[in-house]
């Protein structure tokens, strides 16, 4: 049994996108504020913070979820995985962040780490979703700029372009 | 928008977690999923002074089939249940009902037994529990008891949960040999709460309809299986008017009125015609 005072910070360690950290907290504090002001990993935005807007979205053990929704305590020993964690730093982006360029998926981009992050856990469970498959997952995000009809050619397209590679054969084999 | 501060006491096991609601009393409240409780931290509607996080207590992380229940413990997600293969074929009202709660990020990390120990009278899961018959566990420091889904809802956010006992799990029975159920709401956007929500069930009891979404808890009318045509529009009248519809922000009592009769038709509609 952990027991954490109000009167006093802890120390939470968690794996962020592959790298072992670490920073102190009040029990209170929420993962989006510790991601954020705890380890400066600004990737991750803070809406709504009622679960509503989607765009604090993370992921927890591989599972997408709320970060406004989840403690920063409650992640302690920990994989969480945000938006800075699809590619590598100044390295080529991530097969959905390059359909959501192509598609134009964003405007002003702030519900955009969110929806990378469920789009990512949802491809991985249901590859080959139908269109109102990806609308039904999208409506726990809100877009005001695209109308997401972008967002919803982009996820289709990086479904169909993942199965197209799994099946195609690599040269030489 | 940030929650007041609290105290916080993460509980391996279940024991752990009513021993410390024992010890802490009332101030004290159960953190699972977190997906209602942490939104009213966060907007301050709610203040305990101290949280015992159960979510990972491994031995109330279970989804089982248990004789003729679909048992459910207090850690484990409604996604979960949701993805679980064998779902539609072990309770197919609750796989109806889940692409209605909320959305795909909220399942994941909301739990079931939450949904029922919150109590939001919207809210599916609990209107599932109710229709079908099913059981809530709760357990304190010294023992168990066992609730008629019927007995546990008492009102707006109002259980019979006492103050030192933890919702240890949910129980659904398991689909009958000619059982069957549907499941439909009416909300303003695709994952909000439900306006009216309607679950219908035909089987040895007879014909079941739940409400949900329109008076202060679920409420269930049970008719005779046979109950057709201008018997059935006024026995909808009639229930529509006994929920004692309110006017909000959200509908007039009028407009719930109208969606009892319409979607409880429907969903009955969808159990009677089919089977014949």
């Amino acid at each position: 049994m952990k027991q954490c005072s109000r009167e006093r910070e802890h120390i939470v360690r968690l794996t962020l996108n592959g790298a072992a950290r670490s920073a102190a907290c009040e029990p209170r504090m929420l993962l989006s504020d510790f991601l954020r002001e705890g380890l400066g990993a600004t990737g991750t935005h803070v809406g709504c913070e009622h679960g509503v807007c989607g765009a604090c979205t993370v992921q927890i053990d591989g599972v997408a979820g709320r970060s406004c929704l989840t403690l920063a305590l409650q992640v302690d020993g920990r994989r969480v995985d945000t938006v800075e964690g699809l590619c590598d730093g100044d390295g080529p982006m991530s097969d959905l962040q390059e359909a959501f360029k192509r598609h134009h998926a964003l405007q002003c981009g702030f519900c955009t780490a969110g929806i990378l992050m469920s789009c990512d856990d949802y491809l991985k469970r249901v590859p080959d979703p139908s269109e109102a498959q990806v609308r039904d997952m999208l409506s726990g995000h809100l877009c005001r700029c695209t109308g997401y009809t972008p967002i919803v050619a982009a996820v289709l397209e990086t479904a169909s372009l993942r199965r197209q590679a799994a099946t195609t054969p690599h040269p030489g084999d | 928008m940030k929650p007041a501060a609290f105290d916080y006491v993460r509980a391996e096991t279940a024991d752990e977690a009513v021993q410390q609601l024992k010890a802490l009393g009332p101030e004290a409240r159960i953190l699972a999923g977190g997906q209602s409780l942490m939104a009213m931290l966060n907007m301050r509607l709610a203040q305990p002074s101290v949280l015992i996080d159960i979510s990972r207590s491994d031995d109330l992380n279970f989804v089982r089939s248990e004789g003729s229940m679909l048992a459910v413990g207090a850690a484990a997600t409604q996604a979960s249940v949701e993805w679980r293969p064998t779902l539609a074929q072990e309770v197919p009202l609750l796989a109806q009902a889940f692409p209605f709660i909320s959305h795909f990020q909220v399942r994941n990390r909301g739990t079931v037994c939450g949904s029922v120990a919150h109590a939001d009278p919207s809210a599916e899961i609990p209107l599932v529990l109710l229709a079908l018959g099913g059981e809530v566990v709760l357990r304190n420091a010294k023992k168990r008891r066992i609730l008629p889904a019927s007995e546990f809802f008492q009102g707006m956010l109002m259980t019979a949960r006492a103050p030192d006992e933890l919702v240890e799990q949910v129980r659904f029975p398991l689909v009958q040999p000619g059982q069957r159920s549907a499941f439909t709401e009416f909300s303003a956007r695709h994952g909000d709460f439900a306006i009216v929500s309607a679950a219908a069930v035909v089987d040895a009891r007879g014909l079941c309809l739940a409400i949900g979404g329109v008076s202060d808890r679920p409420r269930l009318a049970q008719w005779p299986a046979g109950l057709r045509g201008a018997e059935l529009a006024t026995a909808l009248n009639d229930f529509a008017w006994e929920l004692e519809a309110q006017d909000d922000a959200h509908a007039s009592a009028t407009f719930r009125r109208h969606l009892v009769r319409q979607l409880g038709a429907q969903v009955i509609a969808q159990v009677t015609e089919t089977s014949r």
